[in-house]
């Protein structure tokens, strides 16, 4: 029988407000253990939240990015549970009035994932196992995070990527968050069930916990699919249980099951008063959102011309789309940029971060001279590639690494005379050609080329050398 | 006759008639002899009183003006936070926890030199109604020892009917300000919910909780709230005082004021107490104010909503107290589940211990909507039934405590009965209006009776004006044979 997988995701993403979402203290990742907190965030007897207005500001964002209602009316409730790194042994977060609902967001197949719920809530400290002792940093509590709660619409692991990578992708575009999933900035939760395909009745959930990487997500979807049509063609059971993901075994194991699910004992927290968010805060909120990446990439393949795949990096992160645009102003080909980035530049940008930061040697305004100097056919192609590389060597202008000289076209005489000491100078290449091979020619483009320090038009240098040839 | 002490202190103390020094040292001197009896100081702060003191008397002697409550010694209920100075809640779990900041009342105060002899005994976590669940022993009723001071702020009314201090601050969530001010024979006023900022206020039920002065007369009460009653960024729930303040307004002429009495008030209580309330509308019947009588048959409610809203939030309110951080730690321990639990079950009294286990349960999957919820639907009700009577009166007069002090002992060894004590206290904090009660008459054992004048939101200035008018005709304040004669 043939089984279909079923998932939805819960994801947690720490919002890049400067300050934390109850208390002032930094939101700087790191720092020395407990060095970001103070008696707010630490919960000491007396002390009181006040909600950061940011942090509401940047929920509304994330919600209308991911096509959400915005609740008018909203308020902060208190989640029960004892543990360590839990200072006051509830969490403030939102129960059942989040402070967005049904929104979507929409896959490359068409298909649409729907969003079910965002809230936001305040992230908890961290433990730190040290020579058998347990210790406590409370730096990232409070913290604020939003939880986007998906409905169980995955049907298959390249789904479950491709929404992570979108997701992470809004987030950053939208500036609440950098994603970082290695730092924990973003951390997804998957329920998991399998169901005999065309069958309508979902199968009994497992939840994987806390995983920090999209290839970890697509392992751990992937054992625990298999694991649970393995239960069932055995004719076991799959048990309802919390999993955790071990990255090293590439496997699930029990973290906990149904009976010792926690009773969090949800009630409104007193201490904060009702959340009132007016229409004009989220038209505002609606206004000042940037070009979201979907609409980016499609505006890049149906007025800029660009092939889908260049669109697609492109507009994957927010500054290079920025540097893009501001390097094809005023210029007559977009693909043009869209080949120096692709091409030359995204060479200097390896890592994760340094995308997203790209701070490279050669600035937008640089890059578009230089392809100004392209279009009006001061330089060739040759000569600007060659230029784009040393530019990107060291950081100069265009202008100030070609001279006056190498400007301009070559003449028809040059060009003539350049393509005669070209055959001249390359028997072997000429028989060779004359016997059949016809990229020997290239050797001799390659001749012209190189002497006119790039200025020859090379389809025009080809067409003469082969002229020259078969007189 | 209507006096105001720190008034006259005040003057005292700007013409030179004795010195801030002098007055510290006699208080300090009352709390070193009575304080042993009384058990209403938990902590004295000498060596700070002294030192505030003496800064005072060089402002003083340079010819400064000084604010009104500026040198006058006073105390806080141990529930507020005092950088520096361990705050306990009279809780073995936080036997010596010192806090790191100041909560704003004492913010306030202390930037205005007021001087502060000491924390004083309460119940633990503000949870009891004798004063006797406090882990350091209860505190004594100044006019009986024999007698509880009331509670929960029991120390603070100790120390302020016995005169070993000139006002405090206790915190009053189901009637922990007014009841022990009843019982001791003195004023205590429990603002407006959202009036006096509680941050800084350790938590027992956040959504009922809040801050007053406990003094001996109207006007000092009038003149304290004016001082701490200011908007708090720190407190998303403060409002700070709204209008002039209540000091404008608090010796008016009542004529025409209406004054609302409800039956059911006045149901099941103790026949001295009835009496000495039916003898107060009287006095305003002659101070020209009109008696309206009012139904409000959704006072029976006001127990159980009280007490499954107050345990529940304490139940989420104290679970921070896991010896992790700061307080009491047990020994000899497993692992970690096992530190929490012995902590817990040998950190917190019984009364405390209860209340946590009653509040889990209201809040638990299954019995939330049966109690919590249904608790939290009548909190409207009651709500709503009061907006009503204000519709018709201007205050609304009731006993404050059905009977006068209860013998030692007493109280904790029924607590369900001493639960039904808070009966006429509890609809305030519920509905989040002011109340203040006043002292209005002894019984025949010498014990003191108290009345309650209960205001609608932020109707602050109204319930004192009623107050000190009643105050200033029959006044029912007796010194005890504690503390400083001055």
């Amino acid at each position: 029988m043939k089984y279909e997988l079923v998932a939805g995701f819960e994801t947690h993403v720490e919002l890049a407000t400067n300050t934390k979402i109850f208390c002032s203290c930094t939101t700087a990742f790191g720092g020395e253990p407990n060095t970001h907190c103070c008696p707010i965030c630490i919960g000491l007897p007396g002390t009181l939240p006040k909600l950061n207005k940011r942090v509401v500001e940047y929920a509304i964002r994330a919600g209308l990015a991911t096509n959400c209602e915005i609740a008018e009316i909203s308020k902060m409730d208190r989640k029960n549970y004892c543990y360590p790194d839990l200072p006051k042994a509830y969490q403030i977060s939102q129960y059942d009035k989040p402070l967005c609902e049904h929104g979507y967001i929409q896959l490359s197949n068409g298909r649409k994932i729907r969003i079910l719920r965002i809230h936001i809530e305040e992230d908890a400290g961290k433990l730190v196992h040290r020579r058998g002792d347990t210790l406590v940093d409370y730096n990232r509590g409070g913290v604020p995070l939003i939880e986007i709660v998906t409905e169980p619409d995955f049907r298959s692991v390249d789904e479950a990527k491709e929404y992570v990578e979108k997701l992470q992708t809004i987030m950053r575009y939208i500036g609440v968050s950098d994603c970082k999933m290695q730092e924990g900035s973003m951390r997804c939760d998957v329920n998991i069930s399998v169901r005999p395909e065309g069958s309508e009745k979902l199968g009994t959930r497992t939840e994987i916990k806390n995983m920090n990487s999209i290839t970890f997500i697509a392992k751990a979807m992937e054992y625990e699919f298999a694991r649970q049509v393995d239960l069932i063609e055995s004719g076991e059971k799959v048990i309802q249980e919390t999993l955790r993901y071990d990255d090293v075994t590439n496997t699930t194991s029990s973290m906990r099951g149904k009976e010792d699910a926690n009773d969090y004992r949800y009630f409104r927290d007193p201490d904060l008063v009702t959340i009132h968010v007016p229409g004009e805060l989220v038209e505002k909120v609606r206004e000042e959102l940037p070009e979201l990446p979907e609409a980016k990439k499609e505006r890049y393949i149906s007025e800029l011309g660009l092939p889908e795949s260049d669109a697609l990096l492109l507009t994957k992160y927010r500054k290079i789309a920025e540097y893009f645009e501001k390097a094809i102003e005023g210029t007559k080909t977009p693909k043009t940029a869209a080949n120096f980035i692709i091409g030359q530049i995204f060479r200097s940008v390896e890592t994760e971060s340094e995308k997203e930061e790209f701070d490279v040697s050669v600035s937008a305004e640089n890059l578009n001279e230089l392809i100004k100097l392209l279009d009006s056919g001061k330089i060739r192609m040759n000569l600007a590639k060659s230029t784009l590389d040393k530019m990107l060597e060291t950081g100069k202008k265009a202008t100030e690494l070609i001279s006056e000289s190498d400007m301009g076209g070559l003449d028809e005489n040059a060009l003539n005379d350049l393509c005669r000491q070209a055959v001249e100078a390359n028997p072997k290449a000429v028989s060779d050609y004359l016997a059949g091979k016809e990229k020997a020619v290239k050797a001799m483009v390659g001749f012209v080329m190189k002497n006119s320090r790039g200025k020859a038009d090379a389809a025009l240098a080809e067409q003469k050398i082969i002229e020259l040839i078969k007189k | 006759m209507s006096e105001s002490k720190i008034v006259q202190l005040h003057e005292s103390l700007v013409k030179k008639e004795i010195s801030c020094r002098e007055l510290t040292e006699k208080y300090i001197g009352a709390i070193e002899k009575d304080n042993a009896e009384l058990n209403a100081y938990v902590t004295v702060t000498a060596d700070e009183a002294l030192k505030t003191a003496e800064a005072v008397d060089k402002k003083i002697a340079s010819g400064e003006e000084i604010a009104l409550l500026e040198g006058i010694p006073m105390t806080l209920k141990d529930n507020i936070s005092t950088d520096g100075i361990r705050t306990t809640c009279c809780s073995k779990i936080l036997e010596d926890y010192v806090p790191i900041y100041d909560a704003t009342v004492w913010d306030i105060l202390k930037k205005q030199n007021a001087v502060l002899l000491g924390k004083t005994n309460m119940d633990e976590f503000a949870m009891g109604s004798s004063c006797e669940t406090s882990y350091f022993g209860g505190a004594k009723n100044p006019h009986n020892t024999g007698h509880v001071a009331g509670g929960s702020s029991g120390g603070v009314a100790s120390a302020v009917g016995g005169n070993i201090a000139v006002y405090g601050l206790g915190s009053d969530t189901g009637g922990s300000i007014r009841q022990p001010a009843s019982f001791c024979g003195i004023v205590g006023l429990k603002p407006t919910y959202g009036a006096v900022s509680r941050f800084g206020l350790i938590a027992y039920a956040s959504s009922l909780d809040q801050i007053g002065p406990i003094t001996t007369n109207v006007e000092d009460a009038a003149i304290v709230f004016d001082a701490i009653a200011q908007y708090d960024k720190m407190d998303s729930t403060s409002r700070g005082r709204q209008g002039s303040p209540v000091y404008d307004s608090l010796k008016n002429d009542i004529k025409g004021m209406k004054i609302g009495i409800a039956k059911e008030y006045l149901e099941g209580i103790r026949d001295d107490v009835r009496q000495a309330v039916e003898d107060a509308a009287k006095v305003y019947q002659s101070l020209g104010a009109e008696i309206v009588y009012f139904d409000l048959p959704s006072l029976k409610y006001a127990l159980p909503v009280y007490y499954i809203i107050a345990c529940a939030e304490a139940s989420s309110n104290l679970g921070r107290y896991d010896g992790i951080r700061y307080g009491y730690k047990a020994e000899n321990y497993k692992d970690l589940n096992d530190m929490v639990k012995k902590t817990r079950s040998t950190g917190f009294g019984e009364e405390v211990k209860r209340r946590i286990l009653l509040g889990t349960y209201v809040l638990s999957s299954g019995y939330y909507d049966a109690y919590y919820k249904k608790a939290q639907n009548l909190r409207g009700t009651i709500v709503k039934a009061f907006k009503d009577a204000f519709e018709s009166c201007d205050v609304i007069l009731a006993p404050t405590v059905p009977m006068t002090a209860f013998e030692n002992g007493h109280a904790v060894s029924d607590p369900v009965e001493t639960y039904l004590t808070d009966i006429c206290t509890v609809p305030v904090n519920i509905c989040g209006l002011p109340g203040v009660s006043v002292p209005c008459g002894f019984n025949a054992k010498g014990m003191p009776i108290g009345m309650q004048l209960i205001g609608n939101t932020f109707g602050e200035a109204k319930i004192l004006n009623a107050a000190w008018q009643y105050e200033n005709a029959a006044n029912q304040f007796r010194a005890a044979g504690f503390g400083v004669k001055l």
